[in-house]
């Protein structure tokens, strides 16, 4: 090949790549923008701490942000321990045997499941067998489920960077497995914890499927775990498929949007400041 | 003291295989519940039927899972030159300041909302689609389109990873010899990075065909084997989602049984995973 056409198409090729990036970016602030531009107009103190009224075309939202707020603290509060308690397992005590094997397989599998099998799973198991109706629990215990395998995964890398002179420093003075895994492996983990914590958080907050499936669609404020709840998420999707209220619909989605961008930006704050100390990847 | 330990390590065990354990409730629950009605229809007539029509009792599938899956295609085809042209330029390009835009970018894409996107999708994309290119809007173009944003991140953020693990040495030899940086990049980068690019494509393939929220809002719901890229169509998720609420007996067992169809895809994607991290090339996991 002459060189002259060697550096055009290197030139081209590079282009190229610039073009797809600032693409990617110009993508992401049309959409976020346009939720926000569309939506940030209807947000107001009585958006959010009224309820919905004339058959839900006008007035706020304040059920269904206690809905998704309830939602996320009981899934967090089931998922959290059993996925770290995983992720210890995985990290520390599993030496690639088959165990270790058949939870990889069944922890990606699981990551791959699209939500909505999660919502039919969850209708069969906790709405139907378990006899706990279309109501606040069976939602969080479906989306508990949902969120497992991403807080296992992120706890199991943050665990598996602990630097192994601390855990020799710590059995060194005489302490058992468990009080180095309790008191020191976990906390110097805690960071990249969180951060699978808040991943599963903005999962959460963000899933609609499931909770079409399970959790009843009333929106008004739960008074117990089996009273039926709309989250914003089913509200946002109510209001604009039935066409209800579009201004509603935005000013929902604009609220779940700078709640979702909130998470992200603070996982990311905490991820970074986590690498920077350890030094490793995460 | 020791019998403390062997304690904690069995419940330790018993969290890391809760995750098998639902996955296999999943199947259990999904699987006794769908295939009742598929016996009855006759396996042939459920996954070749022409015909979904819950009204009159009629459980064809075929319209619906070709709906997934030209809408799943449509979406790669659309997103796979951005993705992987986006991760080249975040692994091997882009300087330090323009990566830390981009990543936390994709991180923000992949955090939005699937409903969002939908209402985005709905507001947008199907009105423009009506106005210049005609047809009822809600269509197979609107569902890739719409898909394609949303599979982006997967597949930018994966390929970037396995293409940052390509040792050093051997770009460094490619540039020695006199190759272009983009020689570089299509002769050796990314034959390297293969594995981690299909598995990224594969995970693409899987959060489109599995999606719900944002196709249910732009795919116009009519169970018809699509003629061409401006007609509605009717996926597996949005029949699931949308039918659920009102679907009793009969109908309701024939949306366990789509479910089924849609697990055994996402089965076979996640097998050509397992597949491809074997004959990695560089090595690397994924």
């Amino acid at each position: 090949m002459p060189a002259t056409r060697r550096y055009t198409i290197n030139t081209i090729g590079i282009s190229f790549l610039w073009l797809c990036g600032i693409l990617t970016v110009i993508v992401l602030l049309l959409i976020a923008g346009y939720i926000l531009f569309n939506g940030l107009g209807a947000i107001n103190w009585d958006f959010l701490t009224q309820p919905p009224k004339d058959n839900e075309k006008a007035g706020g939202i304040y059920p269904t942000i206690v809905a998704t707020l309830y939602i996320t603290i009981i899934a967090l509060v089931v998922a959290t321990p059993l996925s770290v308690g995983g992720a210890v397992y995985m990290a520390e005590y599993a030496k690639d045997n088959y165990i270790a094997k058949l939870v990889r397989f069944g922890a990606d599998s699981l990551a791959g499941i699209p939500s909505i099998m999660f919502g039919l799973f969850g209708y069969l198991l906790f709405v139907y067998t378990l006899g706990l109706k279309f109501s606040l629990i069976s939602g969080s215990l479906a989306v508990a489920f949902m969120v497992l395998p991403i807080i296992l995964r992120v706890s199991e890398e943050a665990i598996k960077v602990v630097p192994e002179t601390y855990k020799h420093g710590s059995l060194a003075l005489g302490s058992t497995k468990w009080q180095t895994i309790w008191k020191v492996v976990l906390p110097t983990a805690l960071p990249g914890i969180v951060t699978g914590v808040i991943l599963g958080m903005g999962r959460i907050v963000g899933e609609t499927a499931v909770f079409l499936l399970t959790t009843g669609g009333v929106a008004k404020v739960p008074t117990s775990l089996l009273d039926p709840v709309r989250p914003m998420t089913v509200h946002a999707y109510l209001l604009a498929s039935e066409n209800l209220s579009l201004k509603n619909a935005f000013g929902t989605g604009a609220t779940l949007l700078l709640i979702v961008l909130a998470i992200t930006l603070t996982s990311n704050y905490i991820t970074r400041r986590y690498m920077a100390k350890m030094g490793g990847k995460l | 003291m020791r019998i403390g330990e062997k304690i904690i390590e069995s419940g330790l065990t018993v969290c890391a295989l809760s995750s098998v354990l639902i996955i296999l409730l999943i199947f259990f629950f999904i699987i006794t519940n769908g295939l009742p009605i598929i016996l009855k229809e006759g396996l042939t007539n459920f996954i070749f039927g022409n015909e979904w029509n819950p009204d009159f009792n009629i459980y064809g599938a075929f319209p619906l899972i070709v709906a997934s899956f030209v809408v799943t295609v449509l979406s790669l085809i659309i997103a796979l030159p951005f993705g992987i042209g986006c991760s080249i330029l975040i692994a091997e390009v882009a300087p330090v300041w323009v990566r830390n835009i981009l990543r936390p970018a994709i991180d923000m894409l992949a955090g939005i909302p699937s409903i969002l996107y939908g209402l985005f999708g709905l507001v947008i994309i199907v009105p423009l689609i009506m106005a210049y290119l005609g047809g009822p809007g809600q269509s197979v173009l609107a569902c890739g389109l719409v898909l394609s944003v949303m599979i982006l991140p997967t597949i930018i953020s994966i390929s970037e990873d396995s293409m940052r693990s390509v040792p050093r040495e051997l770009r460094e030899g490619s540039l020695a010899i006199g190759a272009t940086k983009w020689q570089m990049i299509t002769g050796i980068v990314v034959p390297a990075a293969m594995s981690g690019i299909v598995t990224s494509i594969v995970l693409a393939m899987g959060r489109a065909i599995g999606e719900t929220m944002a196709v249910i809002m732009v795919c116009g719901g009519v169970a018809k084997i699509p003629s061409s890229l401006l007609s509605p169509v009717y996926p597996i998720t949005a029949v699931i989602a949308s039918e659920w609420g009102y679907a009793s007996g009969d109908h309701q067992a024939a949306l366990f049984a789509i479910g089924i169809v849609l697990l055994i895809f996402i089965m076979i994607l996640n097998l050509i995973i397992l597949i491809s991290k074997r004959y990695s090339i560089s090595g690397n996991k994924v």
